[in-house]
């Protein structure tokens, strides 16, 4: 895009700048619009696994449920609690949602379509979802309330357990595409299967990895059955017990923003990203973005699937299973994997 | 079972598959719940809604004010003041309920001798204000004449039970 702006007479710097600054707000706005109609999507398969309609009155099958809820909270009023900590209270939903979406800045929806195609995408990924449990632990804290503050802690404990093991299997995925790079992981991936499958989740040392990181996303966007941080029973609606109107708003949209992200990481990780699931000639004339789109799409899915599946899990359980289980099942899939590359000569 | 195959059993997710498959066949399940405001359950011709105060085919309200309502209504939601009209016969001059109060026990219409006060089949009056669920007697009155045709065919239905 740097050269069309070139073309219409800017220097490099300008044209760099311009093109860069569309790319954030056409995946800014894209983002938001995605999580908005996510937002729908969950509603209404949670509503059809309980049997029910979910929404269906705003627009054509509800499609605009979404967007009357954005504009009913962004009428609403700011309620600020006179204990909290006025301007931590306000930044928390703030970073939340800026770091929810500057995480997408490396995710490549087609081949080159990509705001900022770093060599070290996977951990920038890495970085910007470590401070996402910032704008947590600050409204917790900030609030001055029990209940966000027992949630705030729950979700710090939480996330850092669980992004150990996510950082080894990113590790094993590292090792075998050979490279950070968000675009080169997914053309690593090409014909991975016996040349005929695209996606690193067909092999068996990769997929239980991938198991272990679609079950940590869950934990790490505290959803459903990790959802411990808002957990309805005992801490009301968790850290943010005390917001409203637009500062809830932004928690809302950053955590909805944080699951696409991790269901698009499923994607680029171990399922192929834009390619086709099989290379087939046919089956590249499809863009590639519909791919990507569809497969993070499934993933979402089942991110609501087994919402409506699973009950909670308690918070030792929570813990065993990240500390007792996925970590020395990473560990040893880390050892493995690169034992089998050494083997077969991988490294050159 | 066995330590191994429980083991195996764990670590296959086997039951997590099961549930998932079990969720997934109710996901394509015909929808249980009713379209409200489009479409509307049946209501039995017992139902206690709204409050209505009828009249007589001539144009004569019932109420002949002995406040028997007002003393068996457990919610102390009903006032009633009265006074001989000029031919003589006793009528209320307020009737008033308090809709915010009421309970819907139905013991002011089994307690009516002339089936004055009946709790008829609407329940679609939410307001926006408290005040307007303070009835009084005019509103009463224009409940059982908008609600009259449902009232009488459900006290016929139920004639027979009771």
């Amino acid at each position: 895009m740097t050269e069309f702006f070139q073309n219409l007479g800017l220097s490099y710097e300008w044209a760099w700048t311009v093109s860069t600054l569309v790319g954030i707000i056409t995946i800014s706005l894209l983002v938001m619009f995605a999580v908005a109609m996510v937002i729908y999507v969950d509603r209404k398969v949670l509503g059809a696994i309980m049997m029910r309609r979910g929404p269906n009155v705003v627009g054509p099958f509800g499609l605009l449920q979404s967007f009357a809820d954005g504009l009913k909270v962004f009428l609403q009023e700011t309620i600020i609690p006179s204990a909290a900590n006025k301007g931590i209270f306000l930044l928390a939903p703030i970073i939340t949602f800026t770091v929810a979406l500057a995480a997408w800045a490396v995710i490549p929806f087609d081949a080159g379509v990509v705001v900022s195609d770093i060599n070290v995408g996977l951990l920038y990924i890495l970085a910007i979802s470590s401070l996402g449990v910032y704008g947590v632990v600050m409204s917790g804290w900030a609030s001055n309330s029990k209940y966000p503050f027992f949630s705030a802690m729950r979700a710090a404990a939480q996330m850092i357990s669980y992004e150990v093991s996510i950082g080894f299997v990113l590790v094993c995925v590292v090792l075998f595409a050979g490279t950070f790079n968000m675009s080169g992981i997914v053309m690593a991936q090409k014909g991975h299967g016996l040349g005929i499958i695209n996606g690193f989740f067909i092999n068996p040392l990769l997929f239980p990895m991938f198991v272990v990181f679609f079950i940590s996303a869950l934990a790490e966007t505290a959803r459903a059955p990790f959802d411990l941080t808002e957990a309805e029973s005992e801490l009301v609606a968790g850290y943010q017990t005390e917001y409203s109107s637009m500062s809830f708003a932004l928690f809302w949209l950053g955590e909805y923003a944080n699951i696409l992200l991790m269901c698009s990481l499923c994607t680029l990780l171990f399922f192929g990203g834009w390619l086709p699931p099989v290379e087939w000639a046919p089956l590249y004339w499809v863009p590639g973005i519909i791919w990507f789109l569809l497969k993070t799409f499934m993933f979402f899915f089942m991110f609501s699937w087994i919402w409506a599946t699973v009950p909670r899990y308690r918070y030792d359980q929570l813990m065993r299973l990240g500390w007792k289980v996925f970590l020395p099942m990473s560990l040893i899939f880390v050892a493995l994997i690169s034992g089998y590359l050494m083997a077969t000569g991988h490294f050159g | 079972m066995t330590t191994a195959t429980q083991l195996l059993k764990s670590f296959t997710l086997w039951e997590f598959l099961k549930a998932h498959a079990l969720t997934l066949k109710y996901f394509f399940k015909p929808k249980v719940t009713i379209n409200y405001p489009f479409e509307k359950s049946p209501l039995s011709p017992r139902f206690r809604g709204e409050h209505a105060l009828r009249r007589y085919p001539n144009g004569e309200e019932r109420c002949i004010a002995c406040k028997l309502c007002e003393a068996v209504c457990p919610a102390q939601a009903i006032t009633i003041e009265s006074e001989p009209r000029e031919d003589g016969s006793r009528r209320t001059t307020r009737y008033d309920i308090d809709m915010t109060k009421c309970i819907y026990c139905g013991f002011c219409q089994e307690a009516c001798p002339v089936d004055a006060i009946v709790e008829g089949p609407n329940f679609e009056y939410a307001t926006e204000t408290r005040e307007e669920l303070l009835y009084d007697k005019a509103k009463l009155l224009a409940n059982g004449d908008k609600w009259e045709r449902a009232i009488a065919a459900n006290l016929e239905a139920d004639a027979p039970y009771r």
